[in-house]
């Protein structure tokens, strides 16, 4: 009776409680206004610009029938562009580890004159266009090129080859790591190390015991970055590629031929293998990488 | 004391202090940056002035080269907008409120990071391509969106929308809702709050995410060329001219095109370095590309 009484009056208040008036269950209340014209927006901008065409590229392969795709897919060439994409960008990662920990360790680690010019510059490859950093690496790498002539003396082809498509992956893969471990370099508890230090350990010890583990997961995501940007990279490796059929032809450029020869389906098949694998192999580096978190804590 | 020593381990920050490590190993990093990093950028403007000023000139002022870059500027004045409102509509919905299916939400945001942006072009053409599922329909009603300016935009878009919302979206949840509650219990509109209280809020950050957005919206080569078809002075935005420079042999003109998407790009990053040191603390801290 009373309730009724009140409740006209509240109502203004009713609006800050924990209880909505009018929104779906699955909001929780909030005072500020423009949930639902924020989120049409955003739900609208995705289904338009993702959802309906990444819906076409998972649909558009099956029309070959499961056997098709299958047949597609182990294409020689297919395969061998795969295997290529996926193994040097593997590759790229793996020394991007080593470059990507000294560039870090000095950033964060030393005082010296032009840091700060060397820290912004390793987004250089981020801001450099792809089509540019391809010419350009094309250009160093070439056999007259200021180092490919240097790497020819000694019998050693870096354009149009594998170690080509080597080089560029690493170029784009380089600000990643950096970026993933700077910042935990920067914040690693320094009652750590000193800890580390008055229990008689080594300058050695302390690298390798102490500062390595806690770079281990960062490490791995940034890796996994870099690892995920290079096999779907196009513009900085398609020049200095070479492009030779089932030797130097990485997987992109197999979708673009595909396309030329209205090969949809084809394309597509291609196109979704690239998503999948690429998709399923960051799902397994996360969770790989929970699991050396949670080994951390333990 | 002395000046003498220029490389010295940062104060406070290591107890891992190796004699003449520290030398060594700035230098290593040094090389590395030189050769890998900076040698290409070096060799655009090299190879770009090879043949002298006027031949540079020349390069930049040819017809093809002038519609490819209005044709980089359209494209980038349309897509960077867009991405703009959609990534403040969406840090809005995100950081402001709680709702089921929001990782859902914020996965589709990020998939673009993932996706080979040739794949980012190749979507497109599965749509409207003259065999893809509205192709037909665009032929008989003489729409033409692949090989055209529409599809450009698309797969730029496509490209280039994570930029702002990954920028904002951080940033908006460590800001909370607090202030803008204050502003609605004190009588303002919904839109005045907005206005007053958060874009101030979230401008810097607004700032660097569409400057990289522009930056890539700019750059982009391998979505845009599965979409283009490559025609001369019609449907190449200014990095597939130089692709379509380089692939006749014409060095001078590609890399001197090439020098202008370099130069963009330099500056993009004298911006951004210049927003991280002044307005740190209004940046996502812990995303720094």
């Amino acid at each position: 009776m009373t309730d009724q009484a009140i409740l006209p009056r509240p109502a203004r208040t009713g609006a800050l409680r924990a209880t909505p008036p009018r929104r779906a269950p699955w909001v929780q209340h909030s005072i500020l206004p423009g949930f639902g014209l924020s989120l049409g927006i955003t739900l609208v901008y995705l289904g338009a610009i993702v959802v309906l065409p990444l819906t076409a590229l998972a649909l558009r392969p099956w029309e070959l029938g499961l056997d098709g795709v299958f047949r597609a897919l182990t294409a020689p060439r297919v395969a061998a562009a795969l295997k290529l994409s996926f193994g040097l960008s593997a590759l790229a990662a793996l020394l991007n580890a080593p470059l990507g920990m000294l560039l870090a360790w000095t950033l964060t680690r030393y005082q010296f004159p032009g840091r700060r010019i060397l820290d912004a510059l390793v987004d250089l490859p981020f801001a450099l266009p792809t089509a540019v950093a391809g010419i350009a690496l094309t250009a160093i790498y070439a056999p007259h090129g200021p180092l490919g002539h240097i790497a020819a003396k000694f019998g050693i082809k870096t354009a149009y080859s594998p170690l080509g498509i080597f080089i560029a992956l690493v170029f784009i893969g380089l600000p990643f790591v950096v970026r993933s471990l700077q910042p935990v370099l920067q914040d690693l508890d320094h009652e750590v190390e000193e800890a580390a230090t008055t229990l008689g350990a080594n300058a050695w010890q302390r690298a390798v015991r102490v500062i390595l583990p806690a770079l281990g997961p960062s490490l791995i995501s940034g890796l996994s970055l870099a690892f995920a940007r290079a096999v779907g990279e196009y513009g900085s490796v398609v020049f200095i590629a070479g492009n030779l059929p089932g030797k130097t032809e990485i997987a992109p450029l197999l979708i673009v031929i595909k396309l030329e020869q209205y090969d949809y389906a084809g394309a597509a098949a291609v196109g979704l293998a690239m998503v999948v694998i690429s998709f399923g192999s960051l799902v397994l580096i996360n969770g790989l990488q929970l699991a050396l978190a949670r080994r951390g804590k333990a | 004391m002395t000046a003498a020593k220029p490389i010295t381990a940062a104060r406070p920050i290591s107890s891992v202090r190796l004699p003449g490590l520290a030398v060594l190993l700035v230098l290593a990093s040094a090389v590395v940056m030189a050769g890998l990093v900076l040698l290409p950028l070096f060799v655009v403007f090299h190879d770009a002035f090879a043949k002298g000023l006027g031949k540079y000139l020349a390069s930049i002022r040819d017809p093809d080269a002038v519609s490819a870059m209005k044709l980089t500027l359209l494209v980038a004045a349309i897509a960077v907008p867009l991405n703009a409102i959609f990534g403040v509509a969406a840090a809005w919905c995100i950081a402001k409120f709680e709702f089921r299916g929001k990782s859902a939400l914020l996965t589709l945001i990020d998939l673009p990071f993932s996706m080979s942006p040739v794949v980012s072009g190749l979507v497109w053409v599965l749509l409207f391509g003259a065999q893809g599922w509205f192709g037909t329909w665009l032929i008989d009603h003489d729409v033409k969106i692949i090989f055209a300016t529409t599809g450009l935009v698309l797969a730029t878009i496509l490209v280039t929308f994570p930029f702002v919302a990954r920028e904002l979206i951080p940033l908006m949840q460590d800001q909370g809702a607090d202030e803008e509650s204050a502003a609605l219990t004190l009588g303002a509109g919904g839109f005045t709050t907005f206005f007053r209280i958060t874009l101030p809020n979230i401008r810097w950050a607004l700032l660097y995410g569409v400057l990289l957005c522009n930056a890539r919206a700019m750059g982009e080569f391998g979505a845009v060329s599965v979409v283009s078809g490559h025609i001369r002075g019609l449907t190449t935005t200014l990095p597939l001219h130089v692709e379509v420079l380089y692939n006749d042999y014409d060095f001078v003109g590609a890399f001197a095109a090439a020098s202008l998407l370099a130069s963009l790009g330099l500056i993009t990053l004298v911006l951004k370095t210049g927003l991280e040191w002044r307005h740190a603390g209004e940046l996502a801290a812990n995303r720094r590309h």
